[in-house]
């Protein structure tokens, strides 16, 4: 009895070990891409090549690798391109900043554009730009009219 | 007097602005077509390898016409050589097979051919009908070769120098162009040095 309980107990620690790893190494698979279909997830991709990735990954996990182990392995191989979140660095700082950069820019351009118009009075603002464009469409239509 | 000059001084700071107005959105739009156009012309399946002025991965696999050897990496120490990962199932790489070919007649650097995932069998009745450039073929039967390789897709070439040195990696097949204009003179090279 007391044999049974412990093989049960044993044989319930190691599936959950397992699930345990398939969690983790599908959460890491997530974040990989597959070289052969470049918009998918070693997880999602049904390549050989992820396939065979997988099983490495597997094995590495298995051997006790952690998750940055084996994202260096794979980067070592593959570059910084299987990597969906790629590492903070001189090269990538135009990826990571850029558009952060941008929404300074366009901040920057706005506030531009709001004090222009609080320095020009309402009236002049819209004499300065649409009054004028409006008068010279009538002076020319009254030309053409005229004609 | 003092009337006509009163308008025309205001207007010379917004005639500039005007000039911003327009020509930045366009110096912007300009920026952005350049990088766009110049993206229509990359292959987004070219990933620069980080295996590049990296040692070559150290491998030991039987060789295809003569199971019993093996052929490991340090035996082509001191010697410039090319890795052509191939594969009787890839498409791709009959394009490039005639080139080998020529390459191989003309002697001028010896190429290893690594049957990447491929049953040596199919691999060697391939090499029979379309010719054997090699100057020895090795099988990577379960691909765990080309993984370290970082191979990708077949085919592939690698360019390695006597100290074992990755020194170019060519993806996809093998061009007229890439082997003139590249493979080859960096090859000659590298065997002078």
């Amino acid at each position: 009895m007391r044999l049974v309980v412990v093989a049960l107990s044993l044989a319930a620690t190691a599936a959950f070990a397992d699930d345990a790893l398939d969690a983790r190494l599908k959460a890491l698979e997530g974040e990989l891409r597959c070289l052969v279909c470049q918009n998918q997830t070693l997880a999602e991709s049904e390549a050989p090549l992820a396939a065979d990735l997988r099983k490495e990954v597997r094995e590495l996990a298995q051997a006790g690798k952690s998750d940055d182990d084996i994202r260096t392995y794979l980067v070592a191989r593959y570059g910084d391109f299987v990597l969906y979140k790629p590492p903070v660095k001189p090269v990538t700082y135009l990826l990571w900043f850029g558009p952060f950069l941008l929404l300074a820019g366009g901040v920057a351009v706005w506030l531009a554009v709001l004090r222009r118009r609080a320095r020009m009075p309402a009236d002049e603002a819209a004499d300065a730009s649409t009054a004028a464009a409006a008068n010279a469409d009538v002076a020319r239509a009254r030309e053409l009219l005229e004609d | 007097m003092s009337d006509t000059a009163m308008p025309t001084n205001p207007a010379q700071p917004r005639k500039t602005s005007n000039v911003l107005r327009w020509s930045l959105p366009l110096a912007v739009f300009a920026i952005i077509v350049a990088f766009l156009f110049v993206g229509l012309f990359r292959d987004p399946r070219e990933v620069p390898s980080p295996l590049i002025g990296k040692p070559v991965p150290s491998f030991s696999l039987a060789e295809l016409h003569r199971p019993d050897q093996r052929l490991t990496s340090a035996d082509m120490r001191g010697h410039v050589w090319l890795l052509n990962v191939w594969a009787s199932w890839c498409v791709s790489c009959r394009e490039e097979h005639p080139l080998l070919v020529a390459l191989a007649k003309a002697n001028v650097v010896p190429v290893i051919g690594l049957a990447y995932k491929d049953d040596p069998a199919d691999g060697r009745k391939w090499l029979a009908s379309n010719g054997d450039p090699y100057r020895a073929s090795i099988v990577d039967r379960d691909g765990r070769v080309g993984i370290d390789f970082g191979v990708y897709g077949v085919p592939e070439t690698f360019v390695i120098d006597k100290a074992g040195i990755i020194r170019y990696k060519q993806i996809g097949p093998l061009t007229a162009e890439a082997l003139d204009m590249t493979i080859l003179p960096l090859v000659r090279k590298l065997q002078q040095s």
